[in-house]
Parts: C-alpha cells; sequence; structure tokens
C-alpha cells in the first residue's frame, strides 16, 4: 500500500464526517441560543468535563455494565440458538414465542424489570441482555439451521460427532451469521446502557448526560452526547477489527466465489 | 468384506412414494477396486448413502466384515463429489486432514507424520497452510482424498468424486486413485456416471439399471493390470468394453427394475408396483 493510497483512503472515510464537523461549527459559530452554543464551547468543556476522574466514574461503570450484558446475551443467544436450531420440534414450538418477545422493544421493559431487580447494576444488564439477545438468537438459529448437508454427512461418516462436531462444523459454520447478529447486538446494547441509565441510577454516561441537561448545562450535556457518539464509533472499530480476525475465511472465501 | 444383500430404499413422501432402489445384491471382495456405473438419476447417490450407513435402507442390508451396517461403519471413508461443500472452509488444509484423526487419538507425532504422508501422495506436500477456496477444484478434490488416505480406512467410497474437474485434472485424478489403491491394499468402490472412466478404473464394472434399480450386469474388466490413460485408452479391449458398457447403459436407459426379466421379478416378495408409481425421478 503505497502513501497515495493511504491517504487517498483517509480522504475518503474522514471526508464526511469532518465536513459534517466543519458545518456545525461554522453555523454554530456565534450562536446566542442557548440550548444550541457553538460547538467551540462545547469542544471547550469536553476537556473539562470527561476528566479522568470523571471517565472512572461514569464512563467505565457504564462500559462495565454493557460488556457484562453484551457477553451474557451473546452467551444466551448462541447457546439458545444452537438447541433451537438443531431440533426440529424445538424449533416449532419456541419460533413463535420468540418472534413476539423479540417485538417488544426493550425500553418498555425497564419499568417492569425495575420492580423485580431494583435500580441496581443488575436491573442494567438484564436491560442490555434482554435487548441484546434477539439478534444474536435468531442469526444463530439461521446459521444453524444453514449447515451445509454434505459436510454434515462428512463429518458423520468420519465419526466426528458431539462436541468436535458441535464447535468445528456447528458453531463456526454459523459463525458470519452469528457475528451479524452480534454487530446489531452491540448497537442496540449501547442504546439500552443509555437508556437504563436514564431512567434511574447513581452513576453512569446515561445519567450524568441526564443530570446535565436538568441543571440547564446545556454544553456539557452536548459534550456527553459527542462522547457517546465517540464511544459507539471506537466499538465498532474494535467490532471490525475482531471480525476481519475471526472471519478471514469467510471474506476469503466470498472474494473467491466472486471472482473464480 | 462389503456385501449388499437384496437392498431396497423407498422414499416415503407426503403424496407418493419413490422407489429409488429396488433390489440390489453384490459383494466387493477384500482389495477389489469395483466401479459402478449408471445412467443418470439411477439412485447411485442412495446406494452410496446406505453402504456409507447415512441412509437407512428400507429393506435388505450392508455388511462390512460380516457386521451388518447400521450407522457409519469406523474404517471406511467417503469422497463426496461436491469437493467445495465437503472441507471445511474454516480449517487450512492440513487442519482438514488432520480433524477426522483426532478421534483415533494416535498421538501428535503419528498423527503428523500421517497428515505429512497423505498430502505428500496427493501431490500437496506445500498446500499445507493454504485454505480450501485458494485452491483449484482439482486441488480440493486432493485434500479430500488426503484426507480419506490419512485416515487408513478399510474402505474408500467416492461419490462422483471428478464429475465437477476438467477433463485433464480428470485423468491426472484418476491415475492418482489407481496409485493409491495399489499401494495402500485398500478396497474401493468407485461409483461414476462416466462409461470410460467406469471401464479405466476399475477390476470389475456394476452397471445398474434406471430407477427403481437392480444390477444390470457385473462386468470383469480383464484389461492388465498396468494401466495409463494414453496406451490403455487405446487399445482394442479397452474400446471392445467401453462399447459393451455403453450398449448395456442404453439398455437400462429404457429398462428398469419393473421389466428387466423375470429373473429379477421372481427375486420380489411382494407385487410389482403399478406403473404410475414407478414413473417418477431418481433420487439424485
Amino acid at each position: 500500500m503505497t502513501v497515495h493510497t493511504v491517504f487517498r483512503r483517509a480522504l475518503l472515510a474522514g471526508g464526511l464526517p469532518g465536513a459534517l464537523f466543519a458545518l456545525w461549527w461554522f453555523t454554530s459559530a456565534g450562536s446566542t441560543d442557548f440550548y444550541l452554543p457553538p460547538l467551540s464551547t462545547t469542544l471547550g468543556k469536553f476537556g473539562e468535563v470527561w476528566t479522568p476522574e470523571r471517565l472512572r466514574s461514569d464512563v467505565l461503570p457504564s462500559l462495565l455494565r454493557l460488556t457484562a450484558g453484551y457477553l451474557l446475551a451473546v452467551v444466551a443467544g448462541v447457546g439458545l440458538g444452537l438447541v433451537v436450531g438443531t431440533g426440529r420440534v424445538v424449533r416449532d414450538v419456541l419460533e413463535p414465542v420468540l418472534e413476539l418477545f423479540r417485538a417488544i422493544p426493550p425500553p418498555v421493559l425497564v419499568p417492569v424489570i425495575m420492580l423485580f431487580a431494583g435500580i441496581g447494576d443488575t436491573m442494567k444488564v438484564i436491560v442490555i441482555v434482554s435487548g441484546c439477545m434477539w439478534p444474536i438468537l435468531l442469526n444463530t438459529v439461521e446459521g444453524v439451521r444453514a449447515v451445509d448437508e454434505v459436510l454434515s454427512d462428512t463429518c458423520r461418516s468420519y465419526g466426528i460427532t458431539g462436541p468436535t462436531r458441535l464447535w468445528h462444523l456447528v458453531l463456526r459454520s454459523a459463525s458470519p451469521q452469528i457475528v451479524t447478529g452480534m454487530r446489531q447486538a452491540l448497537s442496540i446494547g449501547i442504546i439500552l446502557m443509555v437508556i437504563s441509565e436514564m431512567f434511574a441510577s447513581s452513576n453512569g454516561l446515561g445519567f450524568t448526560i441526564v443530570q446535565f441537561q436538568r441543571s440547564f448545562a446545556i454544553p456539557e450535556m452536548w459534550s456527553g452526547v459527542l462522547l457517546l457518539g465517540l464511544l459507539g464509533f471506537l466499538l465498532s472499530l474494535l467490532f471490525r477489527f475482531a471480525e476481519n480476525r475471526a472471519l478471514a475465511w469467510y471474506h476469503g472465501l466470498r472474494r473467491a466465489q466472486r471472482n473464480p | 468384506m462389503l456385501d449388499v444383500q437384496d437392498l431396497q430404499k423407498i422414499y416415503t413422501g407426503r403424496h407418493r412414494n419413490v422407489e429409488a432402489l429396488r433390489n440390489l445384491t453384490f459383494h466387493i471382495a477384500a482389495g477389489e477396486l469395483v466401479c459402478l456405473v449408471g445412467p443418470s438419476g439411477c439412485g447411485k447417490t442412495t446406494l452410496l448413502k446406505c453402504m456409507a450407513g447415512l441412509l437407512t435402507p428400507t429393506s435388505g442390508e450392508v455388511r462390512l466384515d460380516g457386521r451388518p451396517v447400521d450407522g457409519p461403519p469406523p474404517g471406511m471413508a467417503v469422497v463426496f463429489q461436491e469437493y467445495g461443500r465437503s472441507l471445511f472452509a474454516w480449517m487450512n488444509v492440513r487442519d482438514n486432514v488432520a480433524l477426522p484423526l483426532r478421534r483415533k487419538k494416535l498421538g501428535k507425532a503419528r498423527e503428523r507424520e500421517l497428515v505429512d504422508h497423505a498430502l505428500e501422495v496427493v501431490g500437496l506436500a506445500d498446500a499445507h497452510q493454504a485454505y480450501p477456496w485458494q485452491l483449484s477444484g482439482g486441488m480440493q478434490q486432493r485434500v479430500a482424498i488426503a484426507r480419506a488416505v490419512a485416515y487408513e480406512p478399510k474402505v474408500l467410497l467416492m461419490d462422483e468424486p471428478f464429475a465437477a474437474v476438467d477433463a485433464q485434472t480428470r485423468a491426472d485424478l484418476e491415475d492418482l486413485i489407481r496409485r493409491l489403491w495399489r499401494e495402500l491394499g485398500v478396497t474401493v468402490l468407485f461409483v461414476t456416471h462416466d462409461i470410460d472412466e467406469a471401464v479405466y478404473l476399475g477390476q470389475r464394472t456394476l452397471i445398474l439399471s434406471t430407477s427403481p434399480t437392480v444390477v444390470q450386469e457385473d462386468l470383469t474388466i480383464d484389461l492388465p493390470d498396468e494401466r495409463d490413460q494414453l496406451h490403455t485408452r487405446s487399445s482394442t479391449r479397452f474400446a471392445e468394453l467401453r462399447a459393451h458398457v455403453y450398449e448395456q447403459i442404453q439398455r437400462a436407459k429404457r429398462h428398469s427394475g419393473d421389466v428387466n426379466g423375470t429373473q429379477v421379478a421372481d427375486r420380489m416378495p411382494q407385487a410389482a408396483p403399478t406403473k404410475a408409481q414407478t414413473e417418477v425421478v431418481g433420487s439424485e
């Protein structure tokens, strides 16, 4: 890769965000609207508000809840997805129920879950799990159902059964779909992390943003929104990095099929 | 070694039943290389799956070394036509070959030795780290063959393994199979729809009728044991055998187990199904 192509790529990827920021900067410059402060003010507050202590006391708890909820959702979604995808009877019985649960918007469940789980970390993790699980579960079911018949026969004839089959055949061949579900779940998870903290909390990113809004600290509030966007962007970069490593074979296979 | 006795397979559908295999009986001795040829849609794949223990026959049985086959037996390897679908796309060539060996618990050193040797004999000694989708079709099928070789089977079943590779690669692979068969002393059943291949490869060729299928002829291929693509294929005897098999296949296309002579009907315990039931597509 030459310097030229690196530059070109950076320009293509960063061009539009840069332009939008510039637009925001210039249109908001000199704004006297109390609710829409100039971007320069917001950015100025950013460094003031998001100090290392604050990152530790408010951002870290949010990220820990997200991580716990997300990982639990992956385990539950993939585990249940394997059961539902493998057994036809289980699938016929469970699928309508699963579709129903999936259709309930998870934020609606926050007050309900609060009744049972209180307003602590448990509630927030449960909220995140209850929203993240569905895309992972349904995509896993699809992936497991699509395991190639010839490959399955090959495994049987070589006596590849039990856990070996589950790992090397079923999970690996369903992994592209599982990852698709996990990608959808990640953005749902971030949304639910914030929402659960807005309802009831004593710390966290969502809590802090609402506090700023209630105390009319508008530039501080905007800086929190910016941080949230940045966080989502970094997490998706991280996700893509992990995906490219785990699914290198899949992307290679797709390329090979496109240009035989 | 491998006995097929009165094998029958009927697929039960919602609206109609399809009798793919009518009544098949044959025997393959240890160390033989037998080809199985028949018109398209005659149930070759069904037969092979029944023999591999991947499909339960409706009646009759398959015996391997005297023991009935009721599931994939150890000591049997299968090579499928669809090489692209029978290899693990997420594993490199080496892991593809090594995976079936794990269950045998041979120890790391022995496992490595088997994999190295298997890849060596199929001519893939320098492709260990490649992924299947980085290889050509013929090379992918070599990986599948190497996997079967490393498994050290007593019986090797091959289901039209070269149907999807180009003609030149195919000739190479045919010679590879002959060589492996002689070097390893393995019993091979090679299913094909290609008449030339059926004559060139085997010691015996079983010709099947159309569905519902019976064995139409059990032909001994009396070509010299040393074969090569050029001389064997241009010999008079090859031409005669080829013509014979061709005629038999043409006959087979017009006949099925239903109308294929009295000796078949005699063996059938149940009444022959009506014409409407038998005019159905094969299982392939």
